[in-house]
């Protein structure tokens, strides 16, 4: 298997190189994982800098840019990958090396949504009664593993990544809109309600095509701006 | 070398459930609290947590929670300590509801009120009915509950330190605990963090396996923070093999999947744990179903070309069932497993999956060893909760369902408790220089450099050797190999080497780093099981096949220092109620 993998080091190289390698990916390639090779080569050359946890595609530390398209490394299977496999770090955000993004300003980006639920009545000793269709209009949203594959395929976010939220921190922004037990749907639009914040989403639909948990970003978006119409009368 | 400084009123090492909870705690009470974490904290492998949480809620079944402390005791094949089981279950239903409170879009019935789906090793009414007592969010219960708490420490404005890494632990002569020497990996650079208290909520150490369903982070790094500081740990034979990982792969299939209605299956195309256990068959307690498995391959009675591993049955359940509370299931089993649940059955195999021993503690989360003269006293300024810890609740055996209840209830426990000992201890005490010296001398000697082993290849074979010597069933002949094998790996640490030697997110340093703790903890694990002569949940010897009370209802400590065990009575007499003696225990 080739694999064509961008390596950058600020303490000892002067600028980004892509490096080749060739590995055999073992009998059991069948039902192999993009991640199991990157392993198999560190074991090689442990310089080679990628994050990992998991492996079965829930804590979302491995995303990269795999043959143009984001994704996850841990549920890329190898088998089908037109080669070489051109790995690259997540577009749009500093590298720090290798294939590890800063990914600060998409954090801010998730807190500044204030995802967290909120209710300003009396906490009662029960649960907050939730009807099973109520709860399912949080499918879909509640998923997201904050890999950043969908934000860092987003080319407004490339562009304004202080100023625009992300289909990730939106995502989160509905979630909560949507939720039946949450109080604050004013305040949540009112805060999305600026040119940048949620109105640079030109539905481009880059974050709903390759979000690995199948989720759609670009559906929630567009929800959020049609509550906003709606308020609007 | 004059090292940046850090203070806060308490230190939280890992942002799993459980220090996030704790952190929860103490941010609400205006507290200084630091999380460290070596990943950003929804990366923690709480996140891989699928079927839910236990509580006596009732909503399903008639429950309370002394039935599930029966439970919970009978599961522990009745090594755990009462006092600890009684305060977790009964807590149980407030921490979940509080959880719900946070925003966790737990499941809902008919009627409003959470889902809970049956899980192994529950009853009704002391060993009677099936119970229903698992709180499920869908089946991604642990990925709901860590982003809540993590949103909730956003608004509560908790101090994150992502992606540190946690050296070791600083103490002064007395032994009290000081803060901690950390790393910040993206620029290589050493910290000192002082604290007033320090909180260990770092995860188990499911890594000293090779077929895991853990993380690759859970290196069991707190464990051997512990052990280096001169903390025993307890329990460490206590290794729970999960039923159903992907068979040759380890990812998890959730006991959820039984609780819903599938069953296993072997070569012969029979519905086997009903031999093993006639009345809770597929739901009998993990360690029972799991050793059902391995002795069904082991006689030839295995599914596939090999014969290697059994069949999970789930396409009777019918698609709709599958899609809506197994969903996550389903893709694992397509991405992971080739098939699609709605159509064939799922091959599984017997997996690490938890470590039921620890770091001990009592039940308020504070650190306890044989420092003095008591076999208990708590060792100031020094906490820990969840699966780094031994409380101990889980016993010999952990029901499905208790280790979201754990981290939850003992994180909180830990945070009341710092709270109070704040508010008698206000001021830092003098830092131990010597103790942080020995830290950065630790970290300095993978500066060496030229030929040696390589970090990955003494990783593969000391999760081999684990796998081979230290697994499902085990015999002393068996175990002292692995013993002496596990041994010889720790004295080629000084032979290791490494080739990256940037300061710049040096993956490969972190690593080295891992395994050290790694083979520190598989070490006290085979050493602690070699020991033990007797088969108890978890721990099941060919050569001592019963349960051997007389001898053995007590808790190991095993020491650092020349690979010492010592051992512990059990805590038998619960807060209130009337202990649970042993019983002969039949599923």
């Amino acid at each position: 298997m080739k694999l064509k993998i961008y390596r950058y080091n600020p303490d000892t190289d002067k600028k980004p190189y892509m490096e080749d390698f060739e590995i055999d990916p073992g009998l059991d390639s069948g039902s192999g994982m993009l991640l199991d090779v990157l392993i198999a080569l560190k074991a090689q050359d442990d310089s080679l800098s990628f994050r990992r946890s998991c492996g079965e595609g829930v804590c979302g530390s491995d995303a990269m840019n795999i043959n143009g398209r984001n994704g996850l490394a841990c549920t890329t299977p190898i088998i089908g990958l037109p080669e070489p496999v051109v790995l690259r770090p997540l577009p749009g955000r500093p590298v720090i090396r290798d294939l590890i993004v800063d990914l600060t300003q998409f954090y801010n980006q998730y807190r500044a949504v204030k995802p967290w639920l909120i209710n300003h009545d009396p906490v009662p000793e029960i649960e907050r009664l939730q009807s099973p269709e109520e709860r399912e209009e949080l499918d879909g949203l509640y998923e997201c593993i904050l890999c950043a594959c969908c934000s860092t395929a987003c080319p407004s976010f490339w562009w304004h990544p202080d100023r625009f939220m992300g289909p990730a921190a939106l995502l989160q922004a509905y979630r909560f809109l949507a939720d039946s037990r949450d109080q604050a749907s004013g305040k949540r639009l009112d805060a999305l309600e600026d040119p940048y914040r949620l109105f640079r989403c030109h539905t481009i639909m880059n974050c709903t095509d390759v979000c690995p948990k199948s989720l759609n970003p670009a559906r929630a978006i567009a929800r959020i701006k049609h509550r906003m119409i709606k308020r609007a009368g | 070398m004059k090292l940046p400084h850090r203070r806060f009123d308490c230190l939280v090492i890992g942002a799993g459930g459980g220090g996030l909870r704790a952190a929860l705690q103490l941010a609400q009470a205006d507290l200084h609290v630091a999380v460290v974490t070596k990943v950003f904290p929804t990366r923690s492998h709480t996140v891989a947590a699928q079927g839910g949480m236990n509580a006596a809620l009732g909503n399903v079944t008639p429950d309370n929670w002394h039935w599930h402390m029966y439970d919970t005791v009978k599961g522990s094949d009745y090594l755990g300590d009462q006092d600890a089981i009684e305060y977790m279950c009964r807590a149980a239903s407030r921490q979940v509801i509080e959880l719900e409170h946070y925003g966790v879009p737990f499941t809902r019935l008919e009627d409003g009120h959470i889902y809970q789906r049956a899980f192994g090793g529950q009853s009704q009414n002391f060993g009677g009915d099936q119970a229903s007592r698992t709180c499920a969010a869908a089946d991604r219960t642990g990925h709901a509950i860590l982003h809540a708490l993590y949103q909730q420490n956003i608004r509560a404005k908790t101090h994150f330190f992502d992606e540190y890494f946690a050296v070791d632990l600083i103490r002064n002569e007395e032994g009290a605990a000081l803060g901690a020497v950390v790393i910040e990996i993206e620029t290589g650079e050493v910290m000192v963090i002082e604290a007033k208290t320090t909180l260990l909520a770092t995860g188990g150490a499911g890594r000293i396996f090779r077929t895991s369903t853990n993380a690759m982070i859970n290196t069991g790094d707190g464990m051997a923070m512990a052990l280096r500081a001169g903390i025993p740990l307890e329990d460490m034979e206590f290794v729970q093999f999960h039923p159903t990982g992907i068979a040759g792969k380890g990812m998890l299939i959730s006991e959820g999947v039984r609780g819903e209605g599938g069953y296993l299956v072997n070569g012969d195309g029979e519905r086997f744990m009903e031999r093993y256990a006639p009345h809770a068959k597929d739901l009998a307690s993990r360690d029972v179903v799991s050793r059902a498995i391995a002795i069904e391959v082991r006689e030839g009675r295995g599914c596939g070309e090999n014969k290697d591993h059994v069949l999970l049955k789930v396409d009777h359940l019918g698609p709709d069932v599958i899609k809506k509370r197994l969903p996550a299931i389903r893709e694992m089993a397509i991405r992971f497993g080739g098939v699609d649940p709605i159509e064939s059955p799922i091959p599984v195999y017997p997996t690490a999956h938890y470590t039921m021993g620890g770091i001990p503690t009592n039940r308020y989360g504070q650190v306890v060893a044989p420092v003095g003269h008591g076999a208990e006293e708590e060792v100031v300024g020094l906490y820990a909760a969840g699966e780094c810890a031994c409380v101990s609740v889980h016993g010999a055996n952990r029901l499905g369902g208790n280790s979201l209840l754990d981290i939850v209830v003992f994180g909180r426990a830990a945070g009341n408790h710092i709270i109070a000992y704040l508010k008698e201890n206000r001021y830092h005490r003098p830092l131990a220089n010597e103790s942080v010296d020995m830290a950065v001398a630790r970290l300095s000697k993978w500066e060496r450099r030229g030929d040696g082993e390589s970090v990955s290849a003494m990783l593969a074979e000391l999760q081999l050797t684990m796998e081979e010597y230290c697994g499902v069933f085990r015999s002393q002949e068996v175990l002292d190999e692995g013993v002496s094998k596990v041994l010889a790996l720790g004295e080629r640490l000084d032979e290791a080497r490494l080739s990256d030697h940037s300061k710049v997110f040096n993956t490969a340093f972190m690593e080295a780093l891992e395994l050290e703790n790694l083979i520190d903890v598989a070490t006290a694990t085979v050493v602690s099981a070699a020991a033990r002569t007797e088969s108890r949940g978890a721990h099941s010897r060919l050569d001592y096949p019963d349960r051997n009370d007389a001898e053995w209802m007590r808790h190991s400590l095993y020491c650092k220092t020349d690979h010492q065990l010592d051992y512990k009575p059990v805590r038998t007499k619960p807060l209130t109620v009337d202990t649970f003696p042993p019983k002969k225990r039949v599923y």
